[in-house]
């Protein structure tokens, strides 16, 4: 696997659109082709090697490609965009849309990713070490498909409207939340760790939302069903089962209405 | 101003006759001009080995006013990866089937149309209709203001009151700065204010007491004393209902026994619109099956009607209308997002996203549908192509329709690759058609035939002497083979397009923004107090707006192109 550096040197002045950070755009190019890529600050269309200094060079492919980011990329969005397969290393904290629509490989944030991140992602691994912001792994704006697929791992906070309009895949939060959980969610599991203050669940069709600590106000529509114990993230535990939302349209499967389900640790 | 000189392409204009002979075309002042009425210092275009048409015409789109907006609004999902930056000569620009107005204007002009008319004008946001208009670059415009579900209407034509019709139709053209008598769903729109719809001509509308057979009849003796350019214009009843070809053929009857009358040349009195989406069999979506034979059959022999397809291209897309109970239905349908709106007094409008699958059978069939129209058309100067844009697919894909329907072998492709292929054939018509469209024809459907129809043939539509120059050059050599695609592609982006003389695209890039104009239609009629009487009472009484407030003033129309029409007497 090939590795490629690239190091901020040039703040921009605006937010920079740089959805060419990816193992994708990198494989089979030099550094010198790597910093010709486009990217956008504000209208402009620029290059990444405007801002970024280059090292090394991408592998055959983007499963061979490794990209390590270094520096102040607080004002850098969009970083392993649709990426499909490699690894991605950002070392510090950046913008919005970090892995949005991923398809597959590894993504690792040391530092904290802004909101949007991991947005109608489909497959992977993508792990932040800090905390995340609003509509994590949720649906773009307007869209009614969410994340699909893939695996999220925030170790420390996340913010609101996680897993809105979730289909698919694995969101897990090691620390709180903020409210709107799961709204509109279809498939797939959000697991929050800490506490989720409220509107946990609203509009939910299907799908699971496992909360271990506590939700200040339950919405109106869940109704609590039974104990169970599950294994979640790799150990038992028993929670309360609620289901819900029942203010919704719910499909049916096998002559048995689907509900979305809530899960409470006791 | 600057002299033109389109040398050695292969020209197909229905209106001259020329079926893809060498010929040079001239022009002059913004004008076609013959080929010796231009001075030596003529620029050349070199057409050699390529197709030479004139600028094509949009009878029927959805491309400007608040229904659009409010699309733009709630779908940004639709926005997602289609901006394009600016160019030396473009803004930025976005949006898949509900581009934003700049777009709208350029990927018209890319692929060689030059007229577009907006196809649902609500009269009381017609300002903003006109706002849009004005920002949609290149294209000439015109929208058709809604008439089919309006108070007036509906009281004038209860009481059978033609003259009256006319004069507040006269009217309400004026204020809206509006082009040609629209219809939605006679009758079910208002209707849908009281939870129900009109799923035959003769369900009555309530409270007003009137049929949708009555409007339509009223309305095309209204237009046709009025003497306007285009026909009255028809989104019919029941639309997209399995079984409702009965109530098309029902409403297309409508016609017999009136004859146009008017200056423009226009021979048809009912323009049915999408008639894809109007002719379905069955009686429910797991029996539904074309009707496209039936409805046809009966179009080709009556002489005094105009059609356009409505063809489903198998996009994602949003559709739109001003049929209010027919989006009620939809998003039943498909659970996705709706927006609805009454337009006090005068119509309404709904939003719904649309998915057309290549892998659900329903939309393989409405597919054929509406290509099986165009198919089976005996006159191509009566069937125009349109998708209804954005309703059954956006208009951007007008170049992949003309391959489909010029090639055998690109339809056989997409026929295999359904996923219901045997189902859907059986369906259908559409296997056992091995027609393929000419050039000639596509000039028909696509300039001739509907600018004739608009009543604008002098001017649009065909590259005669003393026509507008909206010309159009294609990297396509006819007498080369060439593979289906190639079709597709040459459509797409035209290698060149002058409009009113200006060129605007060159190798599929915009140029130029052009002399963009909008038509609008006044028809003087005899004074008339007690309309104008009406007008102020319902101000005064229902409206939320004032009159003043009302009027599209002429600020809104800083390029206006005005069609004239004298129906005193
Ligand atoms: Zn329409």
């Amino acid at each position: 696997m090939e590795t490629v550096t690239i190091t901020m040197k040039n703040q921009p002045k605006l937010y920079l659109e740089a959805d060419n950070i990816s193992p994708d755009k990198f494989a089979g190019k030099k550094a010198s082709e790597i910093a010709a890529l486009h990217a956008y600050e504000g209208r402009e269309q620029t290059t990444l090697g405007k801002y970024f200094e280059i090292a090394g060079e991408g592998g055959a492919t983007a499963a061979d490609t490794r990209i390590v980011v270094k520096g102040d990329v607080s004002r850098v969005k969009y970083i392993g965009m649709k990426m499909s397969a490699g690894e991605v290393l950002v070392e510090q904290s950046p913008d919005m849309y970090t892995g949005a629509w991923m398809q597959g490989g590894k993504l690792i944030v040391k530092g904290s990713v802004d909101s949007f991140a991991g947005i109608g992602m489909k497959g992977g691994e993508f792990l932040v070490e800090g905390n995340a912001g609003d509509y994590l792994g949720a649906a773009y704006r307007g869209d009614w498909r969410g994340m699909q697929g893939g695996l999220i791992r925030v170790k420390g906070n996340a913010g609101s409207d996680i897993g809105y309009f979730m289909n698919g895949g694995t969101i897990i939060v090691h620390g709180n939340s903020d409210v709107h959980v799961g709204t509109h969610m279809e498939g797939g599991r959000i697991i929050v760790k800490g506490n989720a203050p409220s509107k946990v669940g609203g509009q939910m069709v299907g799908g699971e939302i496992f909360v271990y600590g506590t939700i200040d106000v339950m919405m109106p529509g869940f109704k609590y069903v039974q104990d169970e114990e599950v294994e979640v993230d790799g150990e038992k535990a028993l929670f309360a089962l609620y289901h819900g939302d029942t203010g919704e349209r719910h499909p049916k499967r096998k002559g048995q209405i689907v509900y979305g389900k809530l899960y409470l640790k006791i | 101003m600057a002299e033109y000189i389109i040398k050695n392409g292969f020209v197909f204009d229905p209106t001259q006759g020329i079926k893809g002979d060498k010929a040079d075309i001239a022009v002059k002042d913004g004008k076609i001009v013959k080929s010796t009425e231009v001075s030596s210092k003529a620029k050349t275009i070199d057409a050699s080995g390529k197709t030479v048409m004139a600028g094509a015409v949009e009878i029927h789109a959805h491309i400007a006013g608040p229904k659009v907006n409010e699309g733009r609004n709630y779908r940004p999902e639709d926005k997602l990866f289609t901006y394009r930056p600016k160019s030396a000569s473009s803004r930025m620009a976005g949006g898949f089937s509900i581009p934003t107005t700049f777009k709208t204007g350029y990927e018209y002009a890319r692929m060689g149309y030059t007229t577009a008319m907006e196809a649902a004008m609500p009269p009381l946001y017609a300002r903003h209709v006109h706002e849009e208009i004005k920002d949609t670059p290149i294209i000439d415009e015109g929208a058709y203001p809604v008439f089919g579900n309006n108070w007036f209407v509906l009281e004038y034509l209860k009481n059978k009151e033609i003259e009256n019709t006319c004069a507040y139709i006269s009217w309400l053209l004026e204020a809206s700065k509006g082009y040609a008598v629209k219809v939605v769903n006679p009758g079910g729109t208002e209707a849908w204010g009281w939870g129900l719809n009109c799923l035959t001509i003769d369900d009555p509308v309530p409270y007003f007491d009137i049929t949708p057979r009555e409007i339509v009849t009223g309305l095309i003796e209204a237009n046709e004393a009025l003497g306007l350019p285009h026909s009255v214009h028809i989104h019919q009843n029941s639309l997209g209902n399995p079984g409702n070809y009965t109530v098309t053929l029902d409403t297309l009857k409508l016609a017999e026994g009136f004859k146009a009358k008017n200056k423009f040349g226009r021979e048809q009195v009912l323009h049915s619109t999408h008639l894809q989406f109007h002719s379905y069999g069955g009686d429910s979506w797991a029996n539904f099956e074309s009707k496209s034979k039936e409805v046809m059959d009966y179009v080709n022999k009556q002489k005094n009607i105009t059609v356009d397809t409505g063809c489903v291209t198998l996009d994602e897309t949003t559709t739109m209308t001003a049929d209010g109970p027919f989006e009620h239905h939809l998003t039943e349908l498909n659970h996705l997002k709706w927006a609805n709106v009454d337009v006090e007094l005068e119509t309404a409008a709904g939003i719904v996203p649309y998915i057309y699958s290549p892998d659900i059978k329903v939309c393989e069939i409405q597919w054929a549908i509406g290509l099986e129209l165009a198919l089976m058309a005996k006159d191509p100067m009566r069937c125009f192509i349109t998708t209804d844009h954005p309703n059954a697919g956006p208009f951007t894909r007008y170049p992949r329709i003309i391959k489909w329907l010029m090639s055998a072998e690109a339809r056989k492709k997409q026929i295999e690759s359904f996923k219901h292929s045997a189902k859907m054939v059986e369906a259908t018509h559409i296997a056992g058609i091995d027609r393929e469209l000419s050039l000639y024809e596509i000039a028909q459907m696509t300039r001739a035939g509907p600018a004739k129809s608009l009543g604008l043939s002098h001017q649009y539509g065909g590259l005669a002497p003393g026509m507008d120059a909206d010309i159009v050059v294609y990297d396509f050599n006819p007498e080369k083979p060439h593979k289906p695609e190639d079709i597709e592609k040459a459509f797409s982006a035209a290698a060149y397009v002058m409009k009113t003389g200006v060129p605007v695209v060159i190798n599929g890039e915009i140029v130029s923004n052009g002399n963009k104009r909008t038509l609008w239609v006044k028809a003087k009629v005899n004074e008339n107090p007690q309309v104008m009487r009406d007008i102020r009472d319902k101000f005064l009484r229902y409206y939320s707006v004032t009159q003043a407030n009302y009027d599209v003033s002429s600020h809104f129309v800083p390029n206006p192109h005005v069609i004239e029409v004298d129906a005193t007497h």
